[in-house]
């Protein structure tokens, strides 16, 4: 699903990605770890198509992204840290919105059946000005899921979830990974990339200091893993 | 084309849902054009004859401002929560939202000149009503002029810091012929003159709204991109 090379990104003087490679096959999650201003965000970015990287090659559903960058926006449903939320319009407007807007079906129906799938339906028609976080991150979620894109990219989703908010996301993505599903998801909570990534990948300072499958590695291992890396005690 | 005309019509809803509810716009400009109709009477005393040869000025005087500081304000949702990027991965022609941000300043837009007209007639005892066909032919080609680039160029500076200063200094100097047009068109319409005399006027006002918007149309997914 994602072939990047070697992607580069310079902002001014200032090196954000340096030489990042990754491959991402579909149906799985990839779940990017590292400390605050290590790139992950930008990387998220660049895989959507909203950013241009300086170097390198990234192939996304097999269209070549740089060449072809609203091909890739198609394939992409993205949950930013924003959540594409306009507070003055209620959950169902902005999702009547964001379906029109993706030539999706933006059917009241429709838009109730999504509303229930991230447990919004009792406050369907409250102004988003008056949702917590966490509900706003539902509701991107709710829009990412109107239609039905290969690729979902989510900016740090567990960030202001409580705890069952927490396990209702693990068990939506293991539920959209399980339909064939890619996700690519960058994340402060270990615990919850844990449950639904196939690999992870640490990021500091622009560069991959670790690209490992999840499988076998227990919780307390990644912490001292990454520990270790960020703070420059060694790499493993 | 079905498409398109939805994701048009949907922005436009979207944005007057949007100021309806928050009134942040209205409410000041508003505020703004009771301003300036009183500082125009401070300015001008009781002379009529003068007044009547400024009125025209100080009407788009008036007009512009408030669509200064309307237009100025017309893309700073879409920065709030990221939304600029949502509309940049939504599909398609992404001159349907800049027709819809278009249309949705236009109706502000027209409202607030609604407003200050009738303000207009009331505080200076003017009789706008015997000429409100030929002078809505004027203010609406003269509204779409500052508009269409107004929109633009709202969404060029929207995520720049000094926005405040950087859209008028952009927007004033590309609105000369609208505003020569403009004011030159107004001052014959209230004369009581027919708008056949304005016709050279009109035809400048038309051609550049043309060409403005024509701009607007194939550059927005360029701005929307930078």
């Amino acid at each position: 699903m994602i072939e990047a090379t070697g992607l580069r990104k310079s902002y001014g003087t200032t090196l954000v990605l340096d030489d990042v490679s990754l491959a991402l096959p579909a149906g799985r999650c990839l779940a990017l770890l590292g400390p605050n201003g290590a790139g992950k965000t930008t990387l998220l970015r660049i895989l959507a198509g909203l950013v241009r990287p300086g170097a390198g090659r990234l192939r996304v559903g097999g269209v070549d992204a740089l060449r072809d960058p609203d091909a890739v926006r198609a394939q992409v449903g993205m949950v930013a840290h924003g959540s594409f939320v306009y507070e003055d319009l209620t959950a169902r407007e902005n999702l009547r919105f964001w379906g029109v807007m993706g030539g999706l079906d933006a059917s009241p129906a429709h838009l109730r059946e999504r509303l229930q799938a991230v447990e919004l339906e009792a406050v369907a028609d409250e102004r988003a000005r008056t949702f917590s976080a966490g509900m706003k991150r539902r509701l991107g979620l709710a829009r990412v899921t109107l239609g039905r894109v290969p690729l979902l990219l989510l900016d740090e989703p567990f960030t202001g979830l409580d705890r069952h908010g927490q396990k209702w996301l693990v068990e939506f993505l293991l539920a959209f990974k399980a339909a064939g599903g890619t996700v690519v998801l960058t994340t402060h909570s270990f615990g919850g990339g844990l449950a639904v990534a196939d690999r992870v990948i640490l990021l500091a300072s622009g560069r991959v200091l670790l690209d490992r499958p999840t499988a076998g590695l227990a919780l307390d291992e990644l912490h001292r893993v990454y520990d270790a890396i960020v703070e420059g005690a060694g790499t493993p | 084309m079905i498409a398109y005309a939805r994701r048009t019509w949907i922005v436009l809803w979207k944005d007057l849902l949007v100021e309806r509810r928050s009134k942040e716009s209205l409410n000041a400009l508003l505020f703004f054009a009771l301003l300036l109709l009183f500082l125009f009477q401070f300015a001008l005393g009781p002379d009529r004859e003068r007044l009547h040869a400024a009125l025209p000025g100080l009407l788009w005087l008036g007009f512009v401002l408030a669509g200064l500081l309307g237009l100025g304000r017309s893309f700073v949702a879409e920065r709030d929560n990221d939304c600029w990027d949502g509309l940049r991965l939504t599909p398609g022609d992404k001159s349907a939202i800049y027709l819809g941000k278009l249309a949705a300043n236009l109706v502000v837009m027209g409202a607030v000149e609604a407003v200050i007209l009738v303000l207009f007639g009331l505080f200076y005892n003017m009789d706008l009503v015997s000429v409100a066909g030929p002078l809505g032919v004027v203010l609406a080609l003269g509204t779409l002029g500052l508009a269409t680039v107004g929109t633009l160029f709202a969404a060029l500076t929207a995520g720049v810091r000094a926005r405040e200063l950087l859209f008028p200094v952009l927007l004033l100097p590309v609105q000369v012929p609208v505003l020569l047009a403009t004011v030159s068109a107004t001052q014959i319409v209230l004369a009581g003159q027919p708008l056949v005399d304005a016709a050279a006027w009109l035809r400048l006002l038309a051609g550049a709204d043309l060409v403005y918007l024509v701009i607007g149309i194939l550059t927005f997914e360029f701005v929307l991109d930078t």
